[in-house]
């Protein structure tokens, strides 16, 4: 993983004491509470309904044990002894006190982390696969860019005071995990017919009130000129974002509004005056880092493991672990592993402190020291070899964070919603829970097969409704929460957004229209067919037929 | 009270003398006499009184955060001032101006900043170019000249050093 120079080091330092100076002046009074919230979100720092909520960055989701361990002494020190981890690969805070979270960055410095940019009008913590470098259906590991990215990103002069906060997600695989077409800018990295890397350029996707899949604005984009075209893209953004209207305000309605051609000719148009400036990247820094992530030293095994075949026979719990939990690798006789922080009557992506330093473990024991957090809000250990997961799911089980269901309905993609946000128009971990309460049944989830449930408590959609398989928003009537269900969403390279089925629902209904949803399914489905690709087969008529015929009564305009 | 203006000045040596001084220059409203004495006129007015303006000297020009600096670009040779206002705080729009009077249209004069600006902004606002700053009345320039020490490295290139830290990393004293 990315390690720090003295100049990385020194960077941090200074926005360390950068923060710590905007602290004091504003509780001596020199700055309003207007002035200092665009600055305090710059540094991940929300005022929420119970406290300070602090976003720490986890850039391109990599952690180290010993980072790790460091969340988990923050979450005791400072918190109530826990954080939770989100859909774009941050870990938060619910419980700071603002005047100690100077403090709290002086300690993540330590270990080469930060809350830059986690939140404000600004470029964001950068989105990659979580399992770049071992995925078998690898093109290009996105990591070495992804920092290159960072770097460049990082107090950007610029674009500090963007129209509205912006997000940028680099895909190298076949298989997209990282949601390229949804995000402010996605970059496909590709090789041309010469082997030559580069990218292709998708502008103006996005979730939240007005979901857009993105465009492309240019097929090949030579990975030298990551850097100059991102900024010929943002200062067209900066320049003619819409300012007037925060819901108007992200690019895609730039985009659209222009149109991705002529939106594309302006950014071509910048970037020939720019193209060749010193901003171009050289080999030098990409193989400095690139150095950084370097393959581990892997043992030679060979693929087939006889203890692992054998685990797998003796021990059914392990085998549906196994068939959901534990994902290929490149690397012949290993594989990758996610640790389910999915466990019904937690809150999706909810972990202790206690859990951290044993995952921390874990990953020392198991994975190199180091581990990565998934946009499912899911940890993953990713070079494990096979001989060692019967002895790593032992071990996780009496974590908890053994629960085999990734991949399947119990999986919730969950925002933290009404209970700690002050942005949420509904709560959404009791929605979570209750969903996971109705299907407790194991084999019957395993039936039911790949399903994504995705539940966000506002249109600001951090729980990704839109992409879920069946996607729940939380909507506010008349000061009563309600529930917006919709279905046929997919994230993935032909990512679809989902359809509302109609009228909300209240909180004690979702169990039942996600039990009927499921029934239509089962009723409808071709053997081995997933959900979702029923949902596009047949179209939302009959689900909702089954949803509304049934309850006409409980269904609320 | 006369107005202040932070100024930022270049030596030939590399360093740059950061002060406080009483602003020679006086905005000018659109629909009164024009003042005596140094004066920032409307792209507008510009428009509009090229010649006159010309031939009466020290005037320059200020730009509203959506105006064109291309429509500047033939006058930049004979500005000895462009301002480029920032109407509220979180408006990031004049940071790309600067970056285009300085790079894409080459302007030497004085690039000053004005509006809903303070010591938390001209850090960024110097990297952009500007090397001029004038705050609204409530904040002191004396406390916001701190600002320009905030950070001694910069990971990207931008007006102030078009070369990013990676260009530098080798030579600049060896990696850890």
């Amino acid at each position: 993983m990315y390690r720090y120079d003295r100049y990385d080091h020194a960077l941090v330092a200074e926005r360390v004491a950068q923060f710590r100076d905007q602290t004091q002046r504003f509780l001596a009074g020199k700055l309003t509470e207007d002035e200092f919230r665009p600055l305090r979100l710059r540094n991940g720092l929300y005022i929420q309904r119970q406290a300070p909520m602090l976003r720490v960055a986890i850039p391109y989701g990599l952690l180290s044990s010993t980072q790790l361990r460091m969340l988990a002494h923050i979450a005791r020190k400072y918190d109530r002894g826990y954080g939770h981890f989100t859909t774009r690969q941050n870990l938060q805070y619910n419980w700071p006190r603002l005047e100690d979270v100077p403090d709290i960055l002086a300690l993540l410095a330590e270990v080469e982390m930060h809350a830059i940019q986690t939140s404000g009008n600004c470029v964001r913590n950068i989105t990659t696969d979580h399992f770049a470098g071992v995925a078998p259906d690898e093109i290009v590991d996105t990591r070495p860019l992804a920092e290159i990215l960072r770097q460049w990103s990082t107090f950007h002069p610029e674009f500090n005071w963007l129209p509205r906060k912006f997000k940028i997600a680099l895909s190298g695989s076949q298989s997209d995990r990282t949601a390229v077409l949804l995000h402010d800018i996605g970059l496909q990295l590709v090789r041309d017919e010469a082997g030559e890397t580069g990218m292709r350029v998708i502008v103006g996707g996005g979730m939240g009130r007005t979901p857009i899949i993105g465009h492309v604005i240019r097929e090949f984009l030579p990975w030298r000129h990551m850097l100059t075209y991102v900024e010929a893209i943002l200062r067209v953004y900066n320049r003619y974002g819409r300012r007037d209207n925060l819901w108007k305000a992200r690019i895609k309605i730039l985009v659209k509004s222009l149109g991705p051609a002529e939106f594309a000719r302006q950014v071509e148009e910048e970037w020939e005056a720019t193209r060749d400036s010193p901003s171009v990247i050289t080999d030098e820094e990409l193989a400095r880092v690139a150095a950084h992530f370097e393959p581990h030293p892997y043992e030679k095994l060979p693929d087939v493991d006889g203890e692992y075949v054998q685990a797998l026979a003796e021990s059914r719990p392990f085998a549906k672990w196994a068939e959901r939990n534990v994902h290929p690798h490149r690397v012949p006789g290993y594989a990758a592993v996610t640790l389910s922080l999915k466990k019904t009557g937690v809150p999706p992506g909810d972990v202790t402190a206690g859990q951290m330093d044993f995952v921390a473990k874990l990953a020392e024991q198991f994975s190199f020291g180091e581990l990565r957090v998934s946009h499912e809000q899911n940890l993953v250990l990713a070079d494990v070899r096979k001989r060692d997961l019967f002895a790593l799911w032992q071990a996780a089980k009496t974590q908890g964070l053994a629960t085999p269901n990734v991949g399947l309905l119990t999986n919730i993609v969950c925002c933290p919603g009404g209970d700690f946000c002050s942005l949420a128009n509904a709560k959404s971990i009791p929605i979570a829970e209750a969903i996971q309460r109705r299907f407790d049944d194991l084999d019957y989830l395993h039936d039911i097969g790949e399903l994504d449930l995705n539940i966000s408590g506002c249109m600001n959609s951090c729980g990704h409704h839109h992409v879920g398989h069946i996607g729940v928003l939380g909507v506010d009537k008349q000061g009563a929460e309600w529930y917006q269900v919709s279905i046929g969403g997919r994230q993935g390279s032909n990512a679809a957004l989902g359809q509302v089925i109609g009228p909300s629902f209240a909180a004690a209904e979702m169990p039942g229209v996600i039990a009927k949803l499921i029934d239509t399914y089962i009723d409808h489905r071709h053997e081995g067919e997933p959900f979702v690709d029923t949902v596009h087969r047949i179209g939302i008529a009959p689900f909702k037929a089954r949803v509304y015929g049934e309850e006409k009564e409980a269904a609320h305009a | 009270m006369p107005e202040r203006v932070i100024r930022l000045i270049a030596h030939p040596g590399g360093t740059t003398l950061r002060r406080v001084e009483r602003d020679e220059w006086t905005l000018a409203a659109a629909d009164a006499p024009l003042p005596e004495g140094r004066i920032i006129v409307a792209l507008a007015v510009w428009k509009a009184r090229r010649d006159e303006l010309l031939a009466r000297g020290s005037v320059g020009v200020w730009l509203a955060a959506g105006e064109e600096p291309a429509h500047l670009a033939a006058d930049l040779a004979s500005l000895p001032l462009v301002a480029v206002e920032f109407p509220k705080w979180a408006d990031g729009r004049g940071y790309s101006t600067g970056v285009l009077l300085r790079t894409r249209y080459g302007f030497r004069g004085e690039l000053r900043a004005f509006g809903d600006i303070g010591r938390d902004h001209l850090f960024n606002l110097a990297r952009c170019g500007f090397d001029a700053f004038v705050l609204p009345p409530h904040r002191d320039p004396e406390d916001a000249l701190a600002a320009f020490g905030d950070f001694t490295l910069r990971y990207q290139g931008s007006v102030d050093d078009p070369a990013p830290l990676f260009r530098k990393r080798a030579t600049a004293g060896g990696l850890q």
